[in-house]
């Protein structure tokens, strides 16, 4: 090592271009690796889906250029009408987010139900968050013969309260959504429970005992005391409640496959039904329905994101 | 607490809580129960019209041997298990890089990047299926495990990243100035600090994208077809159409499909539950 013997005549020490750049290069190529793939796979299909939503295309030779052809045929612009196929997608999906918010109420009463201390309590909160660990391919399956007609254990509970839905639940097309439905508010309800038990164990007990004294109690202690303290995680609830509804494919594709007579299809599942149909890709045709579908989950996103913000100013 | 601790109410109540509390399990699990139950009948109980009464003869061993035997099951399974262990690994370790970067240092644009990422994560999956479909087509990957993996490496990296930076945002600050002071270089801090004070966020997103990766149904459809690559929840249907009507093999089938995860999640029932309520508790 010759270079030590040189006398150090410039303290502090010539460093390398990488040393005294390295707190602001450092994060960069942390963040490489994953805004690469992210990019790749999300953020570039986003654009890439609009693109081609303005074009007719069968996924394997030239996109023909169509302008807003596919949207003014969806959404029944000029001298066509509205296409009815999503027509209904799109009120199921409304049916869908309006119904799936039962999912935060019926999981908090669940919470409140089981936060005791009595013996074995963790295991039944542990099995009552079950049916959210399984997939919905299964739950579909399972709910799809708790609905079967005659055989079925639903027609026989109607049935003895003396009340028959024709051709069974997913058989009936002004039933079949709501069947599907509560099949999705099962596993659903189970995640907002375990949200609301989390955030119960962390409400403040000396507000409690300070309300008891003031003589608050049932429901009015619920309302003012307990819910505002749980607001985080009625938050998460909320979001992952509207995602979770407006992403419903697994259960419509397993229950009823969009049927009868197309009475279940939502957007998503009837963009999966275009775009890759028996009868011919009809890719930007599909595109044009996941553009609509984006759109509206795009309100919903910007809400959080705005949400998120607000906390991320407060913080450090 | 709230509502009112059990012990400090009647004995009457407290009896009855008890008596409620398995009953009202047993109604909220009873679609599980019943494809249990299905799952040990023989078939001819379903050709008789006994779905929901007692098996006439345990037939469990048989079924369950059908679905291990004499179908793609085994198959399906072992592509599950190729797709989501290699897909956890890989949005872990990205995430893991990307947290540190955006939980510990200040840069401009720092925001911007972690939004994109939850913003990513909340888009519908089909405003991603044809792009992503084409470009699997193109790198010859249609129908391979590898194809499924790096897409969901990829879109599961936007959860996990959020995940990640908010749990590194919580981590003591001066203990990662320290080692700057001390004049550690900065992958040595990840490497050495702050890795080994993330292993819960590591063990409960690893036990999470498990879940979530094997419980996957659309891509699979939408990447995969047939034995080949596809995994277990997109091979049930196969499975499905194999034994039409065959409810005792249907129950089995789906009963081998759920299990993997829900042994997961009661292995690591603590990491999994601090994992989904991130948040709920400021």
């Amino acid at each position: 090592m010759t270079v030590t013997a040189v006398p150090d005549t410039s303290p502090p020490v010539e460093r390398g271009w990488y040393k005294r750049n390295e707190i602001a290069i450092t994060p960069w190529l942390f963040l490489l690796p994953a805004m690469l793939f992210f990019a790749v796979y999300v953020i570039i299909p986003i654009g890439q889906s609009f693109w081609i939503s303005f074009h007719q295309w069968d996924g394997l030779g030239e996109k023909t250029w169509v302008g807003t052809a596919n949207y003014e045929r969806l959404l029944g612009i000029g001298d066509q009408n509205i296409d009815r196929k999503f027509e209904t997608s799109f009120w199921n999906n409304i049916k869908w987010l309006i119904l799936y918010l039962l999912a935060i109420p019926l999981g908090l009463f669940i919470s409140l139900f089981l936060n005791q201390t009595v013996r074995g309590i963790r295991l039944y909160k542990s099995l009552f968050f079950f049916p959210f660990v399984i997939s919905q391919v299964v739950v579909g399956l399972v709910f799809s013969w708790f609905y079967l007609p005659n055989v079925g254990l639903f027609d026989q509970m109607t049935g003895f309260f003396g009340f028959q839905i024709k051709g069974g639940m997913l058989g009936n097309p002004d039933w079949a959504t709501y069947g599907i439905i509560m099949a999705g508010l099962w596993p659903q309800t189970a995640y907002c429970m375990i949200l609301y038990l989390t955030g119960l164990n962390a409400v403040d007990p000396e507000q409690v005992e300070a309300a008891r004294l003031d003589g608050a109690k049932g429901w009015k202690m619920l309302w003012y005391v307990i819910i505002p303290q749980l607001k985080p995680a009625t938050f998460i609830a909320f979001v992952v409640t509207i995602i979770g509804a407006l992403r419903s494919f697994d259960l419509i594709s397993v229950m009823t496959n969009g049927g009868p007579f197309g009475s279940t299809r939502v957007l998503s599942f009837y963009m999966f039904e275009e775009a890759l149909s028996e009868f011919g890709f009809r890719m930007g045709y599909g595109s044009a329905i996941a553009v609509v579908l984006f759109f509206i989950m795009l309100g919903f996103i910007i809400y959080f994101l705005w949400s998120m913000y607000q906390d991320e100013k407060g913080g450090r | 607490m709230f509502p009112t601790p059990i012990e400090k109410s009647s004995r009457q109540w407290q009896i009855s809580y008890q008596l409620i509390l398995p009953l009202v399990l047993i109604l909220w699990l009873a679609p599980l129960l019943a494809v249990a139950l299905f799952s040990i009948k023989p078939d001819a109980d379903f050709v008789n019209g006994n779905f929901w009464g007692m098996p006439s003869s345990f037939e469990m061993f048989n079924n369950y041997g059908k679905v291990f035997f004499e179908s793609n099951m085994p198959k399906y399974l072992l592509n599950s298990l190729f797709i989501t262990i290699p897909t956890v690994i890989g949005a872990v370790a990205l995430s893991a890089m990307a947290g540190f970067a955006l939980g510990v240092y200040r840069f401009k644009g720092n925001l911007l990047i972690f939004f994109m990422f939850i913003a990513g994560n909340f888009v519908p999956f089909q405003i991603l299926m044809v792009p992503v479909r084409d470009l699997t087509i193109q790198m010859g990957m249609y129908d391979t495990v590898a194809g499924l993996v790096l897409f969901h490496v990829a879109f599961q990296t936007g959860f996990c990243t959020l995940f990640m930076r908010n749990f590194i945002r919580a981590l003591p600050f001066p203990l990662i100035e320290a080692a700057r002071v001390e004049g550690i270089a900065e992958w040595k801090i990840f490497w050495y600090v702050v890795l080994p004070l993330m292993k819960p966020a590591l063990a409960a997103l690893a036990v999470l994208i498990f879940t979530f990766i094997w419980n996957d149904y659309f891509w699979a459809v939408v990447l995969t077809q047939g034995p080949n690559a596809q995994p277990v929840t997109a091979g049930i249907t196969e499975f499905n159409s194999q034994f039409r009507a065959a409810y005792h093999l249907m129950s089995a089938g789906s009963i081998v499909a759920a299990l993997p995860p829900v042994l997961m999640f009661f292995i690591m029932q603590k990491h999994f539950i601090a994992g989904l309520t991130l948040g709920a508790v400021k």
